[in-house]
């Protein structure tokens, strides 16, 4: 075991502090003015993208580098490396492996600049965990895709100017009608009577403006909508803005998905989460005692911080793996258990930390910190949800690790 | 980077494995705990294992050792937790380890090879009537006469205790005169208690020493009771050149958790591995078990449990055997999260398995006996979360 750098990824580590020190301001993160020099500064030292090739303007970043530069701004809460958080995260990925050179030259220089938003049209309102049952239709009529259907859960839908769409052009069983048939049997565990299903899906590339798009914010239950649904309503896409060949919009977009990271620099919200609920611990005084004194709080509090750790060292030994070259699969699920159970698990030792003060939204007192406890603990679905239910991620492990059967 | 193995360390890892599953696998081990002359240390398996230099693997060459690291003893554990190995070699390593540590120079010389070599069994004697790792749970007592110290005092729940033939024992040294400790029989000591504790060598063969066993409900982790009735020791039987403090028996305590904690990795993995292969196997309803949700979930949540005790157990060794500082931390963390996941997983394991899992004869009941046994071992998961949130600052 070595846990040293080495002497050039120390080198690049003394770069991006030698950056932070000078460009990071405490406090002003809020401010655009800052934040729009921010995004220039980051962008101009290709740390945006960092991971895509330099050619269509990435960074180029090792493995090690990257885990350098996340670990080192999330330590030092930095604002994110890029504006685009969906078109960095899922969209670019899938335009760089499938896309036409037409395409990279569109959009690439776009989502690395932060010019506008993306969205991702995958679920629908019968199609949560299992996706690829999905129904939205797409029918080719001279150069255009006819779409029409719902999409929901669409994050940022009503701020998106693009939207990576997956649609249905062929029904289950009828196969594409060009391209690769069995496209979709390369999903890793896919049986072969689910192969039909995965390869009817095509994935288009959507102008959020064009005619027929409908988008209705949804209120969560924090009262804010961050998240929609989209109507379709014939709505004519050309063929061009196809991502790869119709029937492998399955494969596009779950290697956007499967392109794992060891996730170590989550860890580092998560440590500030609990920092935050230790202090609430120290601060909140009731029967005559503070909290951070009751045993069941000591315990969960010492408990949540075993997993936390547990989640950084996972993320190293997963890391140890990629740096052999050896790709991530489906371990990776470990890190999004404990991530869920303690984003709900954070929030209820707040809560109970406060008691019947927790349960309060106002700005005075008795609630505490302007209600702030009670959105925190409400806050959970979007991470425990949003990336994979928890159950699907138990069916992941038991099946491709334990080597359970399918359901 | 490298937060996992060497190719050298893999491959003996992969050896260690091979060895014991061909000499020893469950049916073996069960075999030699049930022979009415195991009473703590079979002698044919720790002539093997001697013969392999696990005791010495990593004690310095100076010593009789093999001189590597910590770590590379994790993939040795981890097959001795899978196969339940019933050997006293933790407690060897452990008393050898401490030895090495806080031993003045000629104390290394006369006592380390003898462990190094097998010829001697170690073990460390903690806990006594009131059960405490705590500097109060030191009621043994060590009283200078001349030029012998002499002890009294019960030590309980002694692993390994009926074959070893060496002690390591924290004692209070009392004031000779008075005979008794300054704050004795008073439950809030000062720091002055905490310096009162030293630790002594003893031989098994002193005068006055007895050693009786403990029925336990693991055969294959036998402990005992060992009695000292004034037992006169040497001076230069006091480990290091003055008493250590607690410090030193927490260091101990420390390492201990560490290397249980390491073995309990492989034993977790053996658990989940056999209840996996039932669900496969076990048809009802028409379908393998391991077909429904019911069954699959709880053997996910085992494996997360596992991978991630697994990623704390490992750095616990490395961050003790490299003075980190926040070795205790580590080793607090991993051990109440495994003694937590050990224990879960033993009823998950005999659950899943239904009425057979009840039975004598499979064998997930026997991992189910040793997480009981892994539980307080150490400091069991309310010890160390609580010590965990006392380093953590609350």
């Amino acid at each position: 075991m070595d846990f040293e750098l080495t002497e050039s990824e120390r080198a690049f580590r003394d770069e991006v502090r030698a950056f932070l020190d000078e460009n990071l301001r405490e406090g002003a993160a809020e401010s655009p003015a800052f934040l729009a020099e921010w995004t220039k500064k980051v962008r101009a030292k290709r740390w945006v993208g960092f991971s895509w090739p330099r050619e269509v303007g990435g960074g180029g970043g090792s493995i090690m580098e990257q885990v350098i530069l996340k670990d080192e701004m999330a330590k030092r809460k930095a604002p994110p490396l890029g504006t685009c958080m969906m078109g960095l995260a899922w969209v670019g990925p899938s335009i760089i492996q499938y896309g036409t050179e037409a395409q990279k030259q569109k959009y690439i220089p776009d989502i690395l600049d932060g010019k506008y938003q993306w969205c991702t049209g995958y679920s629908e309102p019968d199609s949560g965990s299992d996706l690829a049952s999905l129904k939205c239709r797409a029918v080719r009529e001279g150069d255009d895709y006819v779409v029409t259907g719902q999409k929901i859960w669409t994050s940022l839908a009503m701020w998106a100017k693009k939207m990576i769409l997956l649609v249905r052009t062929a029904r289950a069983g009828e196969g594409a009608e060009s391209g690769s048939p069995s496209g979709g049997a390369a999903t890793d565990g896919a049986k072969r009577g689910a192969a039909s299903k995965h390869s009817g899906i095509t994935c288009l590339l959507v102008d959020m403006e064009t005619p027929g798009i409908t988008v209705r914010p949804i209120r969560n239950m924090t009262g804010s909508a961050h998240f929609a649904e989209v109507f379709f309503d014939g709505v004519r896409i050309p063929v061009e803005n196809r991502l790869g060949d119709e029937g492998q919009g399955w494969q596009v977009t779950i290697s956007a998905l499967a392109s794992e990271r060891s996730s170590i620099a989550e860890v580092h919200g998560l440590v500030r989460k609990i920092d935050e609920v230790k202090a609430l611990a120290r601060e909140t005084v009731r029967g005559g005692r503070r909290m951070s004194e009751d045993p069941g709080i000591r315990r969960r509090i010492a408990q949540a911080e075993a997993k936390i750790e547990a989640m950084r060292l996972n993320g190293m030994r997963f890391l140890t793996k990629q740096l052999r070259g050896e790709p991530l699969g489906a371990e990776t699920s470990i890190n999004k258990l404990h991530r869920a159970a303690l984003e709900i698990g954070l929030g209820e030792l707040a809560l109970e930390i406060l008691g019947s003060a927790g349960t309060l939204t106002g700005s005075e007192a008795p609630a505490v910190d302007e209600g702030r406890w009670a959105r925190f603990a409400l806050g959970w679905p979007d991470v425990v949800i949003g990336g994979g239910t928890p159950n699907i991620q138990k069916n992941i492990i038991a099946e491709r690790i334990l080597g359970l059967p399918k359901d | 980077m490298n937060f996992g193995f060497t190719d050298d360390q893999r491959f003996l890892g992969e050896e260690v494995h091979k060895f014991l599953e061909s000499s020893y696998p469950l049916r073996t081990v069960r075999e030699v705990v049930d022979s009415p002359t195991f009473g703590g240390s079979d002698a044919t398996l720790w002539n093997r294992i001697v013969s392999l230099g696990w005791p010495g693997l990593c004690l310095s060459e100076a010593h009789g050792g093999a001189g590597l690291d910590l770590e590379t003893l994790i993939v040795v554990l981890e097959e001795t937790g899978r196969t339940l190995l019933p050997s006293p070699l933790i407690s060897t390593i452990l008393a050898a380890r401490a030895i090495e540590r806080f031993g003045t120079s000629s104390q290394r010389q006369s006592w380390l090879p003898g462990l190094a070599d097998g010829s001697r069994i170690g073990t460390f004697a903690m806990l006594e009537a009131g059960d405490s790792l705590s500097p109060a749970g030191v009621g043994t007592t060590g009283r200078v006469e001349g030029n012998a110290i002499v002890l009294s005092g019960e030590k309980r729940f002694v692993p390994d205790a009926v074959g070893a033939g060496l002690f390591v024992i924290p004692v209070r040294m009392v004031d000779e005169r008075a005979g008794r400790s300054a704050s004795a029989g008073n439950g809030d000591r000062g720091d002055s208690s905490l310096d009162e504790i030293a630790l002594v060598f003893v031989d098994r063969e002193a005068p006055g020493v007895s050693v009786s066993p403990l029925a336990g409900m693991d055969l294959t982790k036998p402990m005992g009771t060992v009695t000292l009735s004034d037992v006169r020791i040497p001076l230069d039987h006091l480990l290091g050149e003055t008493r250590l403090g607690w410090s030193a028996v927490e260091w101990i305590l420390d390492l201990g958790a560490a290397l249980v904690t390491a073995e309990a990795v492989g034993s977790v993995e053996a658990a989940l591995e056999l209840t996996t292969r039932f669900a496969k196997d076990r048809i009802q309803f028409g379908h393998p078990i391991g077909h429904f949700q019911g069954v699959k979930h709880p053997l996910a949540e085992i494996y997360v449990d596992l991978e991630s005790f697994r990623s704390l157990a490992y750095y616990a060794i490395w961050a003790i055997d490299h003075d980190a500082p926040d070795a205790k931390l580590a080793v607090s963390r991993a051990k109440a999260y495994a003694s937590d996941a050990f224990a879960q997983a033993g009823i998950l394991g005999v659950q899943l398995h239904g009425g057979v899992g009840y039975t004598w004869e499979y064998d997930i009941q026997l991992y189910l006996k040793r997480s009981k046994w892994f539980r307080p071992i150490f400091g069991d998961a309310d010890y160390h979360y609580e010590r965990a949130a006392r380093l953590g600052g609350l």
